[in-house]
């Protein structure tokens, strides 16, 4: 099925790497970025620059490597065993993958959502105080809970039932707990995996508008299936697309246009793009 | 008006001719159709039957056999040939305890640990884990008389050298049980999504901060019931204790580390019903009733526990 709907494209030596579009403070920059699981591609060359304090989408086709990416911001991919990543990749012009550069200490200051809301099986305030635990935060514990619950718009909806089991909250409610447990050890970076997929319209639409309000303090970067989405709430839109090589044996992604969300959407460089946004492949 | 009034008894002829034809198809079954359902469903029902009926019977039989000898003495007095009518289990009761309580010193730390290594840090690609994995499951089939044998030749003799003491005994049986106790483990440490582990790590939590906080505490409901079963397991096995030094006549209550002699319940009533008398058959009876009433108070623990305490994801 996925197969069928993918447009194939053949690789070609003179690939056009995408260009930058200005970026005022890079919070990462990719140089050639290539992931492989068991020695296999996922994703090959991409380089760009995500900007601080912006909410950067990467969108493309299902098994363009956007969620690949995405876990290599905050070395996730170091969980699977087989995976592997090249390239260089500057967090504040430091290397992540540098020798002394500790995975753990990584994923403090860059949070992730993921897909499917993973709250933890305790109370609603035992989640949200897990993150400044671990890290041996425990002064003021109660202002934390309190403000981060406030940060992710739940604050009012949860207060008087703290002490309640987190999977009594419904979906919407769950991923925003999520997104709470996340700004609770105030990091610097939230990576969103397709946060939306799993709720309905208004849960969706509450957590959009805490996406624009999170990006006065945090850099967002969330991929997304959701095309509407990606022109909704970010400021710089990535597309990536799926590459097959000559004997069309492999598949990898591959990133296509990277641009202000706006350009992506309205006046896109490359026709591949334009034909995604605009719903006619994909 | 006319033609409404000449075609109202068509119609409710035909109404009534399409629901008798719709009653017929819904009613009526395949003649066979119904026996082949009810010989298989018979079937089923006797294969529960049977397994019911060995339970049964053997309840019945001690029942009958031994409820002259159900009295307090049972628990409090020490066995003796001389007064059947005094004698009782203390000694062996008092041995059984020690000995679940050794096996579960050594086997919830070793057990949970051996679990904890296959499923939260060993590269499952390696052959050397697959080998162990394998081993493990192997280990939970071996018979109980080898165990015996091995407790005999390597901690009663051999490496440790311990002698014939409960302990001992307490180690066998510790071996025994702990493939289950790893297994069900395991089951209960896979049952936790990995989606709870990733959320933990992308908050910056360690490893062992991850399994401490959040996989142990998930699985810990499973684990107890892995851990009472394969306990109630322990308390059960015979063969192996009459290697390691189970002397079947004890009348004194044992310690852990007394050279003398210990016993277990099992043991001692395997020595009752070998002798002759009406008395110690009476006896032997009643013991099995209490461990009966033992182990099936142990299992149905474990299965409140379950179904209490088990996280549903």
């Amino acid at each position: 099925m996925l197969k069928e709907q993918t447009p194939k494209i053949s690789v070609r030596p003179e690939f056009q790497q995408a260009a930058a579009p200005q970026i005022k403070e890079k919070v990462f920059e990719l140089n050639g970025i290539e992931v492989l699981y068991g020695g296999v591609s996922a994703v090959k060359d991409i380089s760009m620059e995500i900007g601080h304090k912006e909410v950067t989408a990467l969108i493309g086709p299902s098994g363009c490597g956007k969620s690949t990416l995405l876990r290599c911001l905050n070395r996730m991919n170091d969980l699977i065993p087989t995976a592997e990543v090249q390239g260089e990749l500057l967090y504040h012009g430091e290397d992540l993958y540098g020798p002394n550069v500790d995975p753990v200490q990584v994923r403090k200051l860059i949070g992730m959502v993921f897909q499917k809301p993973n709250p933890f099986p305790k109370s609603i305030y035992d989640n949200v105080a897990f993150g400044p635990r671990v890290l041996g935060r425990k002064d003021g514990l109660d202002e934390t809970v309190e403000k981060a619950l406030r940060g992710a718009a739940l604050w009012d909806e949860v207060k008087d039932r703290l002490k309640d089991n987190a999977f009594g909250l419904s979906g919407g409610q769950q991923q925003r707990l999520c997104i709470a447990r996340c700004i609770a050890v105030e990091p610097d970076v939230i990576l969103m995996d397709e946060p939306c997929s799993a709720l309905d319209p208004i849960s969706t639409g509450k957590i959009e508008d805490l996406m624009i309000e999170l990006k006065e303090q945090y850099s967002i970067v969330i991929v997304t299936h959701n095309m509407q989405q990606a022109a909704r709430v970010s400021d710089r839109t990535a597309f990536l697309m799926v590459e097959l090589d000559a004997e069309e044996h492999n598949r990898w992604g591959r990133l296509v246009e990277y641009d202000a969300t706006e350009k992506v959407f309205t006046n896109p460089s490359d026709k591949r793009t334009e034909d995604y946004v605009s719903g006619k492949v994909g | 008006m006319e033609a409404g009034r000449a075609t109202a008894p068509r119609n409710r002829l035909a109404v009534a001719g399409a629901r008798s034809t719709t009653e017929a198809m819904l009613r009526n079954q395949p003649r066979g159709d119904v026996i082949r359902n009810a010989v298989f469903a018979g079937l089923l029902l006797l294969a529960v039957a049977i397994a019911l009926a060995g339970l049964l019977a053997l309840v019945i039989q001690a029942f009958a056999k031994g409820s002259s000898a159900l009295s307090l003495n049972l628990i409090t007095n020490p066995p003796s040939t001389a007064f059947p009518e005094k004698a009782g289990y203390r000694p062996a009761i008092i041995g059984s305890l020690q000995l679940i309580a050794g096996v579960m010193l050594f086997v919830v730390p070793v057990g949970i640990g051996a679990a904890l290594y296959l499923e939260e840090y060993a590269d499952s690609s390696r052959w050397w884990n697959r080998l162990i994995e394998v081993n493990i499951q192997n280990l939970a089939a071996v018979p109980s008389i080898i165990y015996g044998i091995l407790g005999l030749a390597f901690i009663v003799r051999g490496p440790l050298d311990l002698g014939f003491i409960l302990a001992a005994g307490s180690l066998t049986l510790a071996l025994l049980v702990l493939p289950m106790v790893i297994i069900a483990s395991r089951e209960a440490l896979r049952a936790v999504p990995d989606s709870i582990r990733q959320g933990s790590l992308a908050l910056g939590a360690t490893q062992w901060q991850t399994i401490r906080t959040q996989v142990l505490p998930a699985s810990i409901p499973g684990i107890a019931t892995g851990v009472i079963l394969a306990v109630s397991r322990a308390l059960g096995e015979t063969a192996p204790l009459l290697l390691v030094g189970a002397t079947v006549f004890v009348t004194f209550d044992p310690t852990p580390f007394g050279t003398d002699g210990y016993s277990a319940m099992p043991v001692q009533i395997f020595n009752y019903a070998l002798r002759p008398q009406e008395e110690f058959q009476a006896l032997a009876a009643a013991g099995i009733l209490v461990m009966l009433v033992v182990l099936l108070a142990m299992n149905s623990f474990a299965i409140w526990l379950r179904n209490r305490y088990e996280q549903r994801w």
